[in-house]
């Protein structure tokens, strides 16, 4: 068990380094550092001068080495664009965007389950055959072609919801939310609802399959032996033993969710950490990209690292063959 | 060859096919029959599209700019010539969308091949030469595989245009967007011909080649590929699907395809501008092209699946 957490903890390590290296290497080599930190008038001697200062002229990996150093405290230089510190400005918009997706992600389970149980015990029924049609619909659709189709119908032809921005925010400490208004509310649905439609569909699908599988077991017949309510049995024992696998795909998803959110936020203008990324790759403001690149990574990473880990607690059959299993999903 | 026996062998092909199972799958799926045909006129259209297409949306001369935001044919206002009217410079939307496929599709097509190549490649590599090769390979996929391809393919689009000086991006927007979406899909295909790589390779027939002689490279090619490819085809027309959405979404993200020579995801992004203003039409008719091509190519993928592979699933 040690040696496995160990062997995983290293290899989650190593993937940081991976990617620390290419956001460093981005960083250091696409584009000129001292060009883009000083005016055009500086003379050459003052160049040389601050190439020396900012220890550019240093060994690659003394370089690499403070580049990782700094990045694990949170420091990832000034951007170009902005001429700020590229922390604040990633820490200002990601109140945005983890709302944003904790709500999508909430929403998928809360509509994704019932839809699913309900497929899976009236497999035949008109409404299932809807539902499944509509997550065909919903896997094929790209993400930003729904919120457009979204904002034409409730932001233009019924202007029920706003179709731009969060709305009003109140600010708690350094976290701004836009759950407390209901300007901000009515703003978060659209997007909430873009993003979490994907993720909704795939459980649906998911606790469809399990039910089909779950219901055809003996101790579902016994439950029926014994007289229980269809109620009980769907729902106590059926459903029960269907959400292990709902939750471990939820919590893998999550991860795709952040990532997912730049299109989202791009559609909507939500002012969140996918908007500030998207455009740092269209103006090739480097140090946001190398610090997004590294934030998302880190984030995956401690997911998958938890999912496995998870696994392990759970699964004994894992551990006969640790070696041969990857990172999942 | 002469004509006759040419003949037979034409016939002798139609008549195995029309024998197959594959033939008799398609037959039976209505679906599926629908989406072929709405996948080849897509095709077709985009093929042929400076040909068929009604106007020329891309040549100065023949547009004009007092045709500009027409509706489409059945809505007030609407022009015989522009059945699905026009856009912000009086550009037929019709003609732009068959354009817009042509880019669209192209992208799909060639970022799957390059996918097809890399994964098929270094699958082939990692199942037959195995060792540290391998576990590189599949380490390298297996982190890959951790993060979405929609991301990947951004942070490569990314880094590709901050090595290239600005001035660039235009021209070179289509091979980037070729090699970020094609990077970011060759798993699939290099983990499927792996594993039947590694089956293929303890037979009788490889090692016969082997004890021959052949070279290892020569074996791989021509004996374990072709017995690994039905799958790469199945994983290929879903990847399709799935490359023209990354297209579509990169370019709609306003780092992909530029709107001097927009693929369907440039269309509604430029659309996009004027939805507010109720010209709805610019930007939900590539939507709406863009949803039934995917739609179809996923059907397709889907029927191909099951019908070479029940066990596939």
């Amino acid at each position: 068990m040690i040696a496995f957490i160990i062997r995983r903890l290293l290899q989650s390590v190593a993937v940081m380094l991976v990617v620390g290296l290419i956001a460093f290497s981005l960083f250091r080599y696409v584009g000129n550092p001292v060009d883009n930190l000083v005016g055009q008038d500086t003379t050459l001697e003052e160049r040389i001068a601050l190439k020396e200062g900012l220890g550019l002229n240093d060994p690659f990996f003394v370089q690499f080495g403070r580049f990782v150093v700094n990045a694990t405290q949170g420091d990832f230089g000034f951007s170009y664009r902005h001429r700020r510190p590229v922390e604040y400005l990633i820490a200002e918009r990601m109140p945005a965007t983890l709302e944003l997706s904790a709500v999508a992600a909430l929403m998928a389970l809360l509509i994704g389950i019932p839809m699913g149980v309900y497929t899976g015990l009236r497999r035949d029924g008109v409404l299932s055959k809807v539902f499944m049609a509509l997550s065909l619909i919903g896997v094929s659709l790209p993400t930003f072609l729904i919120g457009i189709l979204l904002i034409l119908l409730f932001g233009v032809v019924l202007r029920w919801l706003p179709t731009f921005g969060r709305g009003e925010v109140v600010d708690i400490g350094w976290w701004s939310t836009g759950l407390l208004t209901t300007s901000g509310i009515k703003a978060l649905l659209m997007p909430a609802f873009t993003l979490a439609l994907f993720q909704m569909t795939l459980i649906m699908r998911l606790v469809r399959s399990e039910m089909l599988e779950v219901l055809r077991t003996d101790y579902i017949k016994f439950a029926r032996a014994r007289g229980l309510s269809n109620r009980a049995i769907n729902f106590g024992h059926a459903l029960k033993n269907t959400l292990v696998p709902v939750i471990t795909i939820t919590g893998l998803q999550l991860g795709s969710i952040i990532a997912f959110a730049i299109i989202t936020e791009s559609v909507f203008q939500w002012p969140g950490m996918g908007l500030l990324f998207i455009q740092a790759i269209s103006e090739v403001d480097i140090p946001v990209m190398a610090a997004y690149l590294c934030m998302i990574a880190f984030f995956f990473v401690v997911i998958n690292l938890i999912v496995d880990l998870l696994y392990y607690a759970v699964d004994p059959r894992l551990r006969v063959d640790v070696g041969s299993r990857g990172g999942l999903g | 060859m002469d004509p006759l026996s040419l003949r037979e062998n034409v016939s002798d092909t139609y008549v195995r096919f029309r024998d197959s199972d594959i033939y008799y799958s398609f037959r039976r799926s209505p679906l599926t029959i629908v989406a072929a045909v709405i996948t080849v006129v897509f095709v077709g259209a985009a093929v042929f599209a400076p040909w068929v297409a009604p106007h020329h949306p891309f040549d100065l001369t023949t547009i004009d700019l007092l045709d500009a935001f027409t509706p489409p044919v059945w809505a007030e206002g609407g022009d015989s010539r522009f059945l699905l009217g026009t856009d912000d410079q009086g550009r037929d939307m019709l003609s732009t969308i068959m354009f817009g496929a042509r880019i669209s599709l192209g992208v799909g097509f060639a970022s799957v091949i390059f996918a097809m190549v890399i994964g098929v490649s270094l699958g082939l590599l990692s199942g037959y030469v195995g060792g540290t090769t391998d576990s590189i390979i599949m380490r390298i996929a297996d982190i890959q595989l951790s993060f979405p391809a929609i991301l990947i393919a951004l942070l490569i689009d990314g880094v590709v245009r901050g090595i290239l000086p600005r001035d660039m991006h235009d021209e070179v927007a289509v091979y980037v967007l070729i090699f970020a979406i094609g990077v970011s899909g060759w798993v699939q295909y290099a983990r499927t011909v792996r594993g039947s790589t590694m089956v293929e390779k303890n037979k009788e027939y490889v090692q016969a080649a082997r004890v021959m002689g052949v070279m290892p490279w020569l074996i791989m090619l021509r004996h374990v590929l072709p017995n690994a490819m039905g799958p790469v085809l199945v994983i290929g027309t879903i990847h399709l699907a799935v490359a023209i959405i990354t297209e579509a979404t990169l370019s709609f993200l306003g780092v992909g395809v530029p709107p001097t020579s927009p693929s369907l995801g440039t269309l509604i992004r430029v659309g996009n501008d004027f939805l507010f203003s109720g010209e709805w039409w610019i930007t939900v008719f590539p939507g709406i092209g863009l949803a039934v091509l995917v739609l179809a190519v996923n059907l397709l993928g889907d029927w191909l699946r099951d019908a070479l592979n029940p066990k596939l699933r």
